[in-house]
């Protein structure tokens, strides 16, 4: 049997904000080609942790490790660190305006590439790719901050794709989208991910969960509350109901009016 | 002045300011004579009669330096009227407030005495207050044509060829940047707080309304900028500015940069 390599391991990660303790001793292990999903309520540290995964900031107890590496500020302080995890480990911020901060669409996504010292040449070709890829291309000229939410999302996904990382760290990627560019961009999540990549979304929207995560951790207070497939964890109405996932919702069958948790599961709801 | 009028005018000026920004990218991307010179030269050259203008003691040269602003304005393709609104009438406001008392303090020969002979304008006053006016205004149109002629991030990568240091330079980036999400966020609050207010706020209620929305937006504003920093860094940004075209000088950049120099090595030596 081959052993699977972890891509990222987590051990009693702390963290905190001006005295707020944001993480809570957490420990996660992520494997190499997982798509892991983060559920959990406002305020569950979903954020926190994908900053710590992308190392913007170091956990002040415990350890974050990257392919075995324990990820320090000693050792971001060298260029060459910095620049090949940059390369192998992309984050898609919540809230795209502050991602996007270029004259155009095309010299947003073509940031990324100029900053890992591409030749001008292969900036240009795989900023082209990338933006027929995401279905932007009608939008290259165009200043990202005049663009539509759902197009701000798809720029500022487009503008960490174009670095084929190995990771993508997504933060609640369809927030604030509508229905439909919603579903467009869980199939753009699909169609990239393939089999040898790896993504971790941060999302408490429980209707996506199953379509982008084989594996899922829930969030409560800073630590991993519980931990196992899309599946086993929507079907866990209690679990869900603690963690804040849930509400209780009230409907009417007929003459019958009855309440239960509302789960956003494939299935159908049992009575 | 009604709540209503308040914030719709404080409304405009944001999407003003937003839509200054669009049209400053797009005349840089217009063919002009600063769009033709390699960034270096821009910034060197127009900085080097900023620096002219305000070594110079005589007006009579100031204001040819302001009258080969407007020249190069015209041929760089930058309209009269965006500079009369964004720069000579708000320098002509702020400036003449400031140099006002000069007109009345500054000893000299009387060339006009109120009535009551209380107030009298000297022509030395007269003098000084212009010389302001006019350095200000040629110094503040100078630096708008850089700006306006040279994308941002090409002013910036020129600076650090000029060995500027990478963390004013960085300040420059993020500040730029920040200033428009922060001008996006006061807007949408103005307009959040106009969709809840009804009928008219007195004096001293639109004066703690507006200052609880600044206490805000000032809160508000340091949470983004962090994560407008974090944004950059993520993707590998670590304050040396990097874009797609790369800076070449050639025959047309050097006959530009010395022509530049001349200017402001005469008028310096004119005005002394």
């Amino acid at each position: 049997m081959t052993a699977v390599s972890s891509i990222f391991e987590v051990q009693s990660a702390s963290f905190e904000y001006e005295g707020i303790p944001a993480l809570r001793g957490l420990s996660l292990t992520i494997d190499r080609g997982q798509s892991i999903a983060l559920v959990g309520a406002n305020g569950s540290g979903k954020s926190t942790l994908l900053r710590l995964l992308n190392a913007l900031c170091f956990p002040s107890g415990g350890t974050v490790s990257f392919c075995g590496d324990p990820l320090t500020a000693e050792k971001f302080r060298t260029v060459s660190c910095e620049i090949s995890f940059r390369r192998r480990v992309a984050l898609v911020f919540q809230n795209p305006d502050v991602q996007l901060f270029n004259p155009t669409v095309f010299d947003e996504v073509a940031f990324g590439p100029l900053q890992m010292g591409w030749s001008t040449a292969d900036v240009v070709t795989r900023v082209d790719e990338t933006l027929q890829l995401m279905g932007i291309t009608h939008l290259r000229d165009r200043a990202p901050y005049r663009l539509s939410g759902g197009e701000k999302k798809r720029v500022a996904l487009a503008s960490v794709i174009v670095l084929d990382p190995e990771v993508l760290l997504l933060d609640e990627p369809t927030s604030m989208l509508d229905p439909r560019s919603q579903s467009q961009l869980i199939d753009l999540i699909q169609q990239w991910k393939g089999s040898s990549k790896t993504v971790v979304t941060a999302t408490h929207q429980l209707e996506i969960v199953e379509d982008i995560a084989d594996r899922v951790f829930v969030l409560e207070q800073g630590s991993v509350a519980a931990s196992g497939s899309a599946r086993e964890i929507l079907s866990d109405a209690d679990l869900l109901l603690r963690a804040n996932l849930v509400h209780a919702h009230r409907h009417t069958h007929g003459a019958m009016t009855h309440s239960h948790p509302h789960l956003h599961s494939h299935d159908e709801h049992k009575h | 002045m009604s709540s209503d009028r308040t914030i719709g005018a404080t409304l405009v000026g944001l999407a003003r300011a937003l839509g200054h920004a669009l049209v400053s990218e797009q005349v840089a991307r217009q063919p002009g004579l600063l769009q033709a010179f390699d960034p270096r030269v821009r910034v060197a050259g127009l900085l080097g009669l900023v620096l002219a203008v305000t070594l110079s003691h005589r007006i009579s040269v100031v204001l040819a330096l302001l009258c080969a602003a407007v020249l190069i304005a015209l041929l760089s393709k930058v309209s009269l009227m965006t500079l009369t609104t964004r720069v000579w009438l708000v320098v002509l406001l702020f400036t003449g407030v400031i140099a006002l008392p000069a007109l009345f303090l500054t000893p000299g020969d009387a060339i006009f005495t109120t009535a009551d002979g209380g107030l009298r304008i000297t022509a030395q006053g007269a003098t000084t207050a212009l010389l302001l006016i006019a350095r200000v205004e040629a110094a503040v149109t100078l630096t708008t044509l850089l700006v306006l002629c040279t994308p941002w991030m090409h002013v910036l990568k020129a600076l650090r060829a000029f060995r500027i240091p990478q963390e004013v330079v960085m300040m420059l980036a993020m500040t730029h940047r920040y200033i428009f999400l922060l001008a996006e966020t006061a807007s949408q609050m103005f307009e959040s707080r106009r969709s809840r207010t009804v009928g008219v706020l007195t004096g001293p209620e639109q004066r703690r309304m507006t200052a609880r929305t600044a206490g805000v937006l000032l809160s508000k504003s340091v949470e983004l900028s962090n994560d407008v920093f974090l944004a950059m860094q993520s993707r590998g940004f670590r304050g040396d500015v990097k874009i797609l075209s790369e800076f070449r000088m050639r025959v047309w950049d050097y006959v530009g940069l010395t022509a530049f120099l001349v200017i402001a090595i005469l008028a310096v030596w004119m005005g002394r």
